[in-house]
């Protein structure tokens, strides 16, 4: 292994291109605070806000996919991932950062009473309701904050361990004792994390953070939806990285059949989140119940319209049919372009989602939105280039690491 | 339907397998086919097989599916006997997603199952020469077709070195045919599996 070069150094660009980015977004993401976060009117205020929210929970969420891939691959014993595990891991690092400041944007929300965000903060209106008081149990302040502050401590102490885990395949070969109890091991740490996952992304966190904006309604398909459209925007993120390192001469090991495998995952979980897309969709539209139809009514015959085709034709049309050929998953630079596209298609997703709720009469898309999302992409570059650096990029001694090596599809 | 002259060789092992496909191309002969217990990784990359077009094939039925559907439902419902439904449109496409997509999926399966034994030669009653019995059990055996130019010997000689347990010369029928085996061909009548 003397040849596999372990250790990242992080690139002069790329750290010039990450501080740019961070300082351009930053500087957006401040103006944007004074002008409109402070300001008197509300609309400016649910603007400002809401896109802050909306960058927050997608990239908190993305992050967050990175570290769920890594505990189901566990979960299910593949081994395939062993050989780019790190990277995956890398941007799992930033869940408590991306965690923390959505955390500091909620509570802003909450204990601020921007009762024009979440309806359900204003509690004389909440008893004058039969549907919201019939909630009141779930959509209440305390229980938000207490549910909120345990999610993002557990990502983040669960993440930890399973990183930690990893790291114990650094330090010394493993004869098949000790690697049957690592592997139970690492089993055991990633069903704590999948667990919380199935409780927080898969269910509570999407009906708390998204949905609540429009406290009236609801769907059931919403929290899928929600993990669906991370998830696919996460493997994505780690299919970028992959390809970003395998350009700089890092992960050896890795190659375009692991790339292959990843682009399967992009390509069936577009799928995947065009089927959510579409039952929550076609059901509320089939009943055609007014209460229901609020909530795509603006979307699909207002403002949001463009966008709302838009978010279809970037998720489900563009995924499904540029990367069904073989060749397309195996091509680096196609695999490259459709990961942005994805990431993109899917911020766009989570922006009809919360401005959509927050404005219904215009969209709104402009500077503030995407100098937030170039503030949020700098601190993602910046941190997951450090988080590489300061680990050996192999797993070395991981006992699935040669079926990984030799991993064909 | 053709007899035609086989040199058959047995391997008892993947890993003798695979150097001697490459031994045997190598030498300049075309292999037939290798017959193997089980579906070996890389078998066919090893034989040199062009990559199968079956996909293609699939995706052609799939938009055939797709086209299908879409003309006779919304010719159905907007021309030949338009419906008022709850006061949804005639063309109320977000209701026909769910049969688009499962005439779609029938398409694509059932044309590539149908296209899939057409070009493997499969179907009831339709019988093949077994160049070895145990090739269903544990033999992975490679089949080599003689022309004019190959001198058998030579070729059971080569195949020996590089390993094959069992080697022969066959004269025996390339294509299918229609009804029973032969006796002597018949598995089930064979002593060794009695």
């Amino acid at each position: 292994m003397a040849s596999i070069k372990e250790q990242f150094e992080i690139p002069g660009t790329l750290k010039t291109w990450a501080y740019a980015l961070i300082g351009i977004g930053g500087a957006a993401l401040l103006y944007g605070m004074f002008t409109k976060g402070f300001s008197t009117d509300e609309h400016e205020q649910a603007h400002f806000w809401g896109t802050l929210m909306y960058n927050t929970i997608f990239w908190t969420l993305v992050c967050n996919a990175a570290m769920f891939f890594i505990c189901f691959s566990t979960m299910a014993q593949a081994a395939w991932m062993q050989s780019f595990r790190r990277i995956a891991e890398a941007i799992s690092t930033l869940v408590p950062v991306f965690g923390t400041i959505t955390f500091a944007v909620l509570m802003f929300v909450v204990l601020g009473h921007k009762h024009h965000i979440y309806h359900w903060l204003d509690h004389e209106a909440v008893m004058k309701d039969p549907i919201l008081k019939g909630k009141v149990g779930f959509l209440n302040p305390t229980f938000f904050i207490v549910w909120t502050t345990l999610t993002i401590t557990l990502w983040s102490y669960f993440g930890y361990r399973m990183r930690k885990i990893s790291s114990e395949a650094d330090v010394a070969p493993m004869d098949a004792d000790t690697a049957k109890a690592y592997n139970i091991k690492s089993m055991v740490g990633a069903g704590f994390f999948l667990v919380w996952f199935g409780l927080t992304v898969a269910s509570t966190i999407p009906w708390l953070w998204l949905m609540s904006i429009d406290a009236h309604w609801y769907s059931t398909m919403y929290s899928w939806y929600t993990f669906a459209s991370s998830f696919v925007a996460g493997m994505s993120l780690v299919a970028l990285w992959l390809i970003y390192m395998k350009n700089k001469g890092y992960m050896e090991l890795s190659n375009s059949e692991h790339l292959h495998d990843m682009g399967k995952f992009m390509f069936a979980f577009s799928i995947f989140w065009t089927y959510l897309w579409f039952s929550q969709y076609m059901l509320i539209w089939y009943a055609n119940i007014p209460e229901e139809t609020v909530y795509f009514k603006h979307r699909v015959q207002g403002a949001y319209k463009p966008i709302f085709f838009l978010n279809l034709i970037v998720n489900f049309l563009a995924p499904l049919l540029i990367l069904m050929k073989r060749s397309a998953k195996r091509n680096f630079t196609l695999m490259a372009l459709m990961a942005v596209v994805i990431l993109f298609g899917h911020w766009i997703d989570f922006y009809q989602m919360v401005m959509g709720s927050l404005m219904k009469e215009h969209v709104s898309l402009g500077w503030l939105d995407f100098g937030v999302l170039t503030f949020f992409v700098g601190v993602m570059i910046l941190m997951t280039a450090r988080a590489l650096a300061s680990k050996p990029l192999i797993a070395k001694y991981h006992p699935f690491l040669k079926e990984s090596i030799i991993h064909h599809t | 339907m053709a007899q035609k002259k086989f040199v058959v060789g047995c391997f008892d092992d993947e890993a003798t397998l695979f150097p001697a496909v490459k031994q045997v191309r190598n030498a300049g002969y075309k292999i037939k086919d290798v017959y193997t217990p089980f579906p070996v990784h890389g078998l066919d990359h090893a034989l040199g097989m062009r990559e199968t077009s079956i996909h293609t094939a699939g995706f052609i039925y799939g938009i055939t599916g797709t086209t299908t559907a879409i003309s006779t439902i919304s010719w159905i419902f907007t021309k030949d006997w338009p419906l008022n439904i709850g006061g949804k449109p005639h063309f109320a496409l977000p209701a026909w997603i769910p049969i688009i997509f499962e005439l779609t999926v029938l398409f694509a399966a059932v044309g590539m199952v149908l296209t899939f034994c057409y070009l493997c030669q499969l179907a009831p009653g339709v019988k093949k020469h077994h160049f070895h019995k145990r090739a269903t059990d544990d033999l992975f055996v490679m089949v080599i077709e003689c022309t004019d130019k190959t001198n058998a010997d030579d070729l059971q000689a080569l195949l020996k070195t590089n390993g094959a347990v069992e080697t022969e010369t066959q004269v025996a029928e390339d294509g299918w045919w229609f009804g029973t085996y032969d006796k002597e061909d018949d598995l089930y009548n064979q002593k060794q599996l009695a």
